[in-house]
């Protein structure tokens, strides 16, 4: 802080302090502390606020526990979201891998050009664009027919399985640009060197790149878990009755509950769950928060 | 054939393969909303048609939300921007101790889910009385938007040399010409990239939005209830134009960071 009064002197420090403090208080801290306490909080009618039933409580959590379904759809979202950010993994290592230390750096940087397109376009029009694809009549049953794979048509867009695709299809990137950026920064002398020394090619990655990719790995995994867990457009739009997704009944409490008390406490839920995973995925791989967000 | 141009082959057929993967659903999408028929779809093709574009240029809602979301987002640049760019210095020039202190506040916005965030703002705001409306969505956004300004930021300062600051104060600059001259100027990249990744982040936010609109329309919310309420091609043809426009942009931000990037090259150069 004195190094910054003693730089910028003491009226341009305080507003750039301000800022960041209106930033981190105002917009970060004190609303998720909110959030906490009106989640302990009982929806009640306007002349009861104040009165003896206006107290701090466990009921809204009781209100998830007690429901089987809800819990359910909770696990349910966990499961498949884990599973996503695996699919997206397996995709794109070897895929980030040959970005990195293979192709030619010009023909990477037209790659990633090409890329920025389906990276710019709203996840809303992503998933959109496989509801069409997987309908009934759409392109995929088409072509399965015409090639003879499949006598009729499939229902797509039914259970998990929609879900999943269009998961993956919205956030693979956040899977992709990160293990790049770990594995390119590797000095390629040390594969050369692995691979001069008699390692086979399963043995370089994993015992040289894999762990010097982990701070990517760990940055991936953690964007796409926590945005496929968060997710409401994907499911909104290529869920069917039988798949149901949790952040789909924080909206319910929200907008048709009008119950923004229990609202909160499932939201706390799901921010739990992510604070939960962000700490796992950095004790099991060993690294920062420094290393996660970059 | 011996096993490495197989390898090589395998490779680029792997790349082939993704980059169809990535592409070739909008492409299906794009492409719907030319095709003349009542649901979107690019498989009967049965001709190509701009009605779907005419009635996407008739529908008022959707020119209100086009204007709301430009707001929204140009609101969201003005204050994210500032903000970053000031979080950013001050980390830079604190004790560590309380650096990864802070850092782990600023970083947090960007691994919480859009969901909490909306739903935090609309409660933290509505207990000081002011109700859900697209202001609040500014201000949702900002809180995560406002982090990836300052990743940008910081990660140029790693590249400032302090000592020229030290060189005009010693010189005797006053503290705002300082920033204003010697700073500044550095991290324009920065800010600049920062500025448009903020323009983006908010113009396709759906989540925090979703939360915080009260009964306004922005683009991406417009979408999701056509979605929801019926769909025809217009959104197609919408989404056509928008991958359009998002093609154009960035292109352009690619051009321009490569000749930004010359430019430092050639200085580095002329300075050995």
């Amino acid at each position: 802080m004195q190094e910054l009064i003693r730089r910028y002197g003491i009226s341009l420090s305080v507003i750039m302090a301000a800022m960041t403090a209106f930033w981190l208080l105002a917009l970060v801290v004190i609303p998720n502390l909110v959030l906490f306490k009106f989640s302990f909080r009982l929806y009640l009618p306007v002349d009861q606020l104040g009165g003896p039933n206006d107290v701090y409580t466990l009921k809204n959590y009781f209100t998830f526990f007690n429901s089987p379904i809800h819990i359910n759809v909770f696990f349910l979202t966990i499961l498949y979201s884990s599973m996503v950010t695996i699919i997206c993994l397996i995709i794109t290592y070897p895929l980030a891998y040959i970005l990195a230390k293979v192709l030619k750096p010009t023909d990477t940087a037209t790659f990633f050009l090409v890329l920025l397109i389906p990276l710019w376009v709203s996840e809303i029009l992503r998933s959109f664009a496989w509801f069409i694809i997987l309908s009934m009549q759409g392109p995929l049953n088409a072509i399965l027919t015409g090639i003879g794979l499949i006598d009729k048509p499939i229902r797509w867009i039914s259970g998990f399985q929609s879900v999943v695709i269009g998961l993956v299809y919205a956030y693979i990137l956040f899977m992709l640009f990160p293990i790049y950026n770990a594995i390119q920064a590797l000095d390629t002398n040390q594969i050369e060197a692995s691979q001069d020394l008699g390692a086979s090619t399963w043995r370089t990655h994993w015992r040289v790149i894999i762990p010097h990719a982990k701070p990517g790995i760990a940055s991936g995994c953690v964007m796409v878990f926590m945005l496929c867990a968060g997710s409401v457009v994907v499911p909104t739009t290529l869920a069917s009755t039988n798949s149901r997704w949790f952040t789909e009944i924080i909206q319910q409490w929200m907008f048709e509950g009008l119950d923004w008390n229990v609202g909160s406490a499932y939201a706390f839920l799901l921010l739990a769950l992510c604070i939960l995973f962000v700490s796992l995925v950095m004790r099991v791989l060993n690294v920062r928060l420094v290393d996660i967000a970059k | 054939m011996n096993s490495q141009t197989f390898a090589k082959i395998t490779m680029r057929v792997y790349l082939a393969l993704f980059l169809a993967y990535m592409l070739l659903p909008l492409a299906i999408m794009g492409g719907a909303g030319l095709n003349n028929t009542r649901f979107p779809s690019v498989y009967p093709w049965v001709g190509i048609t701009d009605r779907w574009f005419i009635d996407l240029w008739n529908d008022q809602r959707m020119w209100g939300s086009v204007r709301n979301t430009t707001w929204v987002a140009l609101a969201v640049v003005f204050i994210s921007v500032p903000i970053g760019t000031a979080a950013a210095i001050l980390l830079n020039s604190v004790k560590p101790k309380v650096r990864s202190f802070l850092y782990g506040f600023m970083v947090a916005p960007i691994l919480t889910p859009g969901a909490v965030i909306g739903i935090s703002t609309l409660l933290f705001w509505n207990s000081f009385g002011v109700s859900a409306g697209l202001y609040l969505s500014v201000l949702g956004q900002v809180s995560f938007v406002a982090a990836y300004v300052m990743l940008l930021v910081l990660a140029r300062l790693q590249s400032f040399d302090p000592g020229l600051e030290e060189a005009a104060l010693d010189l005797g600059a006053s503290h705002g010409q300082v920033i204003r001259r010697i700073l500044v100027p550095h991290l324009y990249p920065a800010i600049g990239a920062g500025a448009i990744i903020a323009f983006f982040q908010s113009v396709e936010n759906f989540n925090v939005t979703l939360f915080t609109r009260g009964n306004s329309d922005t683009l991406t919310v417009y979408v999701g209830s056509k979605i929801r309420s019926g769909i025809t091609p217009t959104i197609n043809a919408l989404a056509l134009l928008l991958i359009v426009v998002t093609i154009i942009c960035a292109f352009t931000y690619e051009v321009l960071r490569r000749r930004a990037e010359k430019r430092a090259a050639a200085l580095v150069a002329a300075e050995d």
